[in-house]
């Protein structure tokens, strides 16, 4: 491709106006596991396929609680995930130390998008090969953040990241009108949906997935393994139906009330891994 | 200078307070808080200022009542101010309320107190936010706690006493000024710093108001005060001259036995 001429470092443009390096890692995060977030008026569910590399090898964890109240999900270079988890982690601790309070998740999230702008100007960094999910509880209700390496963030009613996330955006395309009134336990239901249609064709069990439910009266958890099966199982997912269509190009934003920020990405849909 | 250990040549400490506003009383009642507090600013024993505002709003739902250095207390509103100013500046449906305003200042005074160069105040915030009713007081060592009602200084003494006895949940606004005006008559009385102007602030999830500055009428008709002279007419000044017969008979025969001991010269 023709862009190799103005993407050796991150702080020079090209002609077109594009920051390759900053590109580049967003496309990092199209390469890791699917992530995806949905809410209502009063929970938020994140969900994450969770493949380990070998049968010998535990599972990478992409689920970080950050505070009872804020939990994070990740797709892209894990390690700059964790390193931006314990940031966010950080900043809830010293919040909470100071105000006797949460820390609100809108300003969190401005947090974080800032500390990855920074990363998009200085000639000795790299950005965050990372996006995060950020979900969270505060007093405007319950929101769902997606933060990219740009230093964009959006909010979003329901979002999907990481590779073959746009099976999934479809899907939640479909359904996403009737999330808002959805009970906690519907939520979950559509999360294990949606990730069962990026397994495409693969069977949906406890062992590929990771839930995590945070909401009105309920502190931001990791759903255990036992639980996701009963759920799959009381919801009768077999993997057996035909996954939606992928065919459509790749677009941020799938319900977002917002407009994408960053260039657009109008390529093809990300390889198979 | 920082030095690690504290000594007198450390210009910047506050050492005794010079200006001081006494008592502040915060109660909490059907609608929101009411604080009240009088007007007065003593320097040492001469009420030197009467029109010191110890009453000030807080961002959109907390109140703020401070005694001690009036000084101090105009430092911790421009930490207040700047500390509204960013919360406003983010701009995003989020606000600082009277719990988070109220550890904020436990933090700031807790850590100078660690200084050894402490604001010499006793804060008292109230606020509702969200329909919650909050009430804290913080001291200059750091001391803080929530409570349905508090009191600064001689408050404590003679004002907690009275609402421990007559506060209710759901006082009506009336009820709620007639029960601080019960304290405050008993401050004016007994209290030295106190002076007889007052105001009253209330604050509801609608908003502050602070009331004017008023006076509480007073009563001095007691029988002992009434017909002082009565059983014996001067008796007042009867006494007075016994008083001062007495003390010159002493001042006499003191001197008269100091000239025999020591022989006149």
């Amino acid at each position: 491709m023709f862009r190799n001429q103005y993407d050796t470092d991150v702080t020079t443009w090209s002609p077109a106006g594009r920051l390759f390096q900053v590109e580049y890692a967003m496309e990092a995060v199209k390469q890791g596991s699917a992530a995806i977030g949905l809410r209502s008026k009063t929970h938020v569910v994140l969900a994450c396929v969770n493949k380990a590399n070998s049968e010998l090898s535990s599972h990478q964890k992409k689920i970080f609680k950050v505070d009872d109240h804020i939990g994070v999900a990740i797709a892209g270079l894990t390690a700059d995930g964790r390193v931006l988890s314990r940031y966010m982690r950080s900043e809830c601790i010293n919040y909470g130390y100071t105000y006797e309070s949460p820390l609100p998740v809108g300003r969190l999230v401005v947090q974080l998008a800032d500390k990855a702008q920074v990363c998009t100007q200085r000639s000795w960094k790299r950005p965050y090969g990372v996006g995060l999910l950020v979900a969270g509880l505060d007093e405007s209700g319950a929101h769902l953040y997606y933060n990219c390496p740009s230093g964009n963030y959006f909010e979003y009613q329901a979002f999907a990241i990481g590779s073959r996330s746009q099976a999934a955006k479809t899907y939640l395309e479909r359904k996403f009108e009737k999330f808002t009134e959805s009970s906690r336990d519907d939520l979950v239901k559509d999360a294990l949906f949606a990730i069962r249609e990026t397994l495409q064709g693969e069977k949906l069990t406890s062992a590929v997935c990771t839930i995590a439910v945070v909401g009105v009266g309920e502190a931001f958890n990791i759903l255990d393994q036992k639980t996701v099966q009963a759920l799959i199982n009381e919801f009768e997912i077999s993997g057996e139906e035909a996954p939606a269509d992928e065919s459509a190009p790749e677009q941020s934003g799938g319900a977002a009330p917002d407009q994408s920020g960053a260039a657009a990405e109008e390529e093809a849909a990300p390889m198979d891994i | 200078m920082d030095t690690l250990l504290s000594s007198e040549g450390d210009s910047q400490r506050t050492q005794y307070p010079y200006v001081t506003g006494t008592s502040v009383i915060g109660i909490k009642y059907k609608d929101g808080i009411l604080m009240a507090a009088d007007m007065g600013g003593s320097y040492g024993s001469t009420i030197r200022y009467k029109s010191v505002e110890r009453l000030k709003q807080v961002g959109k739902h907390s109140l703020i009542g401070a005694s001690g250095e009036i000084s101090d207390f105009q430092e911790i509103l421009k930490y207040l101010d700047e500390l509204i100013l960013h919360d406003n500046m983010w701009d995003d449906g989020n606000s600082l309320g009277p719990k988070e305003v109220h550890n904020y200042l436990t933090r700031v005074m807790y850590n100078r107190r660690n200084k050894f160069d402490p604001l010499w105040n006793s804060l008292i915030i109230g606020g509702v936010k969200n329909g919650h009713k909050y009430l804290g007081s913080v001291s200059m060592i750091g001391v803080h706690f929530e409570d349905d009602h508090v009191a600064t200084g001689f408050g404590n003494h003679l004002a907690r006493p009275i609402l421990r006895e007559e506060w209710r949940e759901d006082l009506t606004f009336e009820e709620g000024v007639k029960l601080l005006e019960k304290c405050m008559r008993n401050l004016l009385y007994r209290d030295r710093s106190a002076v007889n102007k007052l105001q009253i602030a209330k604050i509801t999830e609608e908003g502050l108001t602070v009331s004017q500055p008023y006076s509480l009428k007073t009563f001095w008709n007691f029988a002992a005060f009434q017909n002082p002279t009565v059983g014996a007419e001067g008796s007042w000044i009867l006494c007075l001259m016994m008083f001062c017969c007495t003390k010159t008979c002493a001042f006499v025969d003191a001197s008269f036995s100091f000239i025999a001991r020591h022989g006149s010269a």
